[in-house]
């Protein structure tokens, strides 16, 4: 989310997964501890051996604290199975965040790539030589009939997810949003919150992606997202222009006073930061707030989020304390006023 | 439209190819169509008829059927499809193999297609099947070594080498099929199909 790349006043990330499975192990759920830490050893090993480890980190999460895990997936560089999961596992990262891989997810591998703006076919260019470089070394289950075996059928065949994250306020604040995602499950597109699969729509943040993944090749799968997104582009920017047309004033005095709560409250959880962040965000890229970049406000999504905030304040904090936090930082950030009052 | 057989609304409109007078069209309400598939058993058209319904019926399968499915087994990870059913994941690659019958219904109603047509792996040698037959020729060659019966101990380890050396010939049906018929005379336990258990 770094605000750049095409289209990104409304598409904030494009991203595609791979689930994998090693063909000498069970599966996940048949998994004894000590095939867990064979998994992890087999790739820890594959991946010494390639040439990506030298800018690559391995994280053995099951050593790290509750707050370093909590850290990542509000990053999406892990998914919430892998935070609060048990036993070995581990994740990849590349220190730039253009791709993780997982291990001991639901599966034995997750392969991510994540691009910002809409990119889909430079984004599987890339998961493509990253799976080709890990199948070098290992051994995925595989048959020429149902494709790559997953732990959950929805997955077999390409294993594949094609995603992008969307921001679309003025379709939710003109309550087409419900028209919409009807339309997109009638052609097998799925549509899930911030954190992927049963996570909350926060901030007006859809995830758009494929829901099959078997019958069709990874190129046409990225081709169905690809196809939709354009649409969905248009009908968000069709529901801003009708905002501003029929009811600017009232889109002003709304984005303007988000923009009032974000820099003035004392106290505030990340839900309503969310919220008004969300408003705010459209307000400048619809040049109704001025003195705040989109850049500015992307950062403030993610750093506003518990584990980040408590990792810029270097220390555990309570829920109160972090609204308190929460809302200092955002002061800072947002207001020129109050960034003039403390220089 | 009422069902044919009660005054409930008809939801199931089946059309019957099986008549030898052509097609015959079924309007029944849910009740009668299930009565109308169990009645008819095992026979092929009618389960091809069932796996249709499913999808219509929510998944649920016949009853009797699906007690059936439940207890099959996988003989390599020994989850059984009830277990699957519970948990939504599959016990391991071989899954897929051991629960065909079962898995090809779900799958089409998923992805709506049967047939891989992406990606392929250069390495091509983490077939289900492959593994299968791995395990069971390590486990014989213990077996062996425990009787002390060298011979075919190291006859085993030769073909579990000349498999683990990607010679894909070596552990096709085909393959297994003469394995089972020219040489073992204890190992008559292996199908290329597991057991139902």
């Amino acid at each position: 989310m770094r605000g750049h790349g095409p289209e990104s006043d409304i598409v904030m990330s494009s991203r595609i997964r791979l689930a994998r499975n090693l063909a000498e192990f069970p599966f996940i759920r048949k998994c004894t501890p000590k095939d867990r830490t064979a998994v992890a050893t087999a790739v820890h090993r594959a991946l010494d051996s390639l040439p990506l480890s030298a800018d690559t980190e391995y994280v053995d999460v099951a050593k790290l604290g509750d707050l370093d895990r909590q850290f990542l997936m509000e990053r999406q560089l892990i998914s919430h199975e892998l935070n609060e999961s048990q036993g070995a596992r581990a994740v990849i990262l590349d220190p730039k965040e253009r791709f993780s891989i997982m291990v001991n997810e639901e599966d034995h591998l997750r392969l991510q790539v994540m691009q910002s703006g809409l990119d889909l076919e430079s984004a599987w260019k890339r998961m493509d030589q990253l799976d080709d470089q890990l199948e070098s070394k290992l051994t995925y289950a595989f048959t020429k009939r149902l494709g790559y075996l997953t732990a959950c059928p929805t997955n077999v065949g390409t294993g594949l997810r094609v995603s992008v994250m969307l921001h679309l306020p003025a379709l939710v604040t003109t309550k087409q949003i419900d028209k919409v995602f009807r339309a997109l499950n009638k052609i097998n597109v799925a549509v899930r919150g911030l954190f992927g699969e049963g996570s909350q729509f926060m901030g007006d943040f859809y995830q758009i992606s494929n829901q099959t993944t078997l019958g069709k090749s990874e190129l046409g799968l990225v081709a169905k997202v690809q196809e939709v997104v354009p649409r969905l582009i248009e009908y968000e920017r069709r529901a801003r222009d009708f905002l501003v047309s029929e009811s600017r004033q009232d889109l002003h005095d709304n984005v303007s006073r988000a923009l009032g709560i974000l820099c003035t409250a004392k106290k505030i959880s990340s839900e309503e930061t969310m919220h008004y962040l969300s408003k705010v965000r459209m307000g400048v890229n619809l040049g109704l707030i001025e003195d705040v970049k989109i850049p500015t406000v992307n950062k403030l999504f993610i750093h506003t989020q518990p584990a980040h905030l408590q990792k810029l304040c270097g220390r555990k904090l309570s829920v109160t304390d972090r609204n308190i936090e929460r809302a200092n930082y955002l002061q800072l950030h947002l207001s020129k006023r109050s960034e003039n009052e403390k220089n | 439209m009422k069902c044919q057989h009660c005054e409930k609304p008809a939801t199931f409109h089946i059309t019957e190819l099986t008549e030898p007078s052509g097609p015959t069209v079924l309007h029944l309400c849910e009740e009668h169509a299930r009565t109308f598939l169990s009645a008819d058993g095992t026979a092929t058209p009618a389960s091809a008829l069932a796996s249709l319904l499913a999808k219509q019926l929510k998944m649920e399968k016949v009853a009797e059927d699906l007690a059936i499915s439940d207890k099959k087994t996988c003989p390599i990870c020994g989850i059984s499809f009830a277990d699957f059913r519970k948990g939504g994941r599959l016990g391991c690659a071989y899954d897929y193999v051991a629960f065909e019958d079962e898995l090809e219904p779900l799958l089409v109603n998923i992805h709506g297609a049967l047939a891989h047509t992406g990606k392929v792996p250069t390495n091509q040698s983490g077939s289900p099947e492959r593994q299968h037959r791995l395990m069971q020729l390590k486990s014989e060659m213990k077996e062996a070594i425990t009787r002390e019966d060298y011979e075919t101990a190291s006859r085993l380890r030769d073909k579990i080498s000349s498999i683990e050396s990607d010679d894909e010939s070596s552990w096709t049906d085909d393959a297994l099929d003469e394995d089972v018929d020219d040489e073992d005379e204890e190992d008559d336990t292996f199908q290329a199909e597991p057991p139902i258990v």
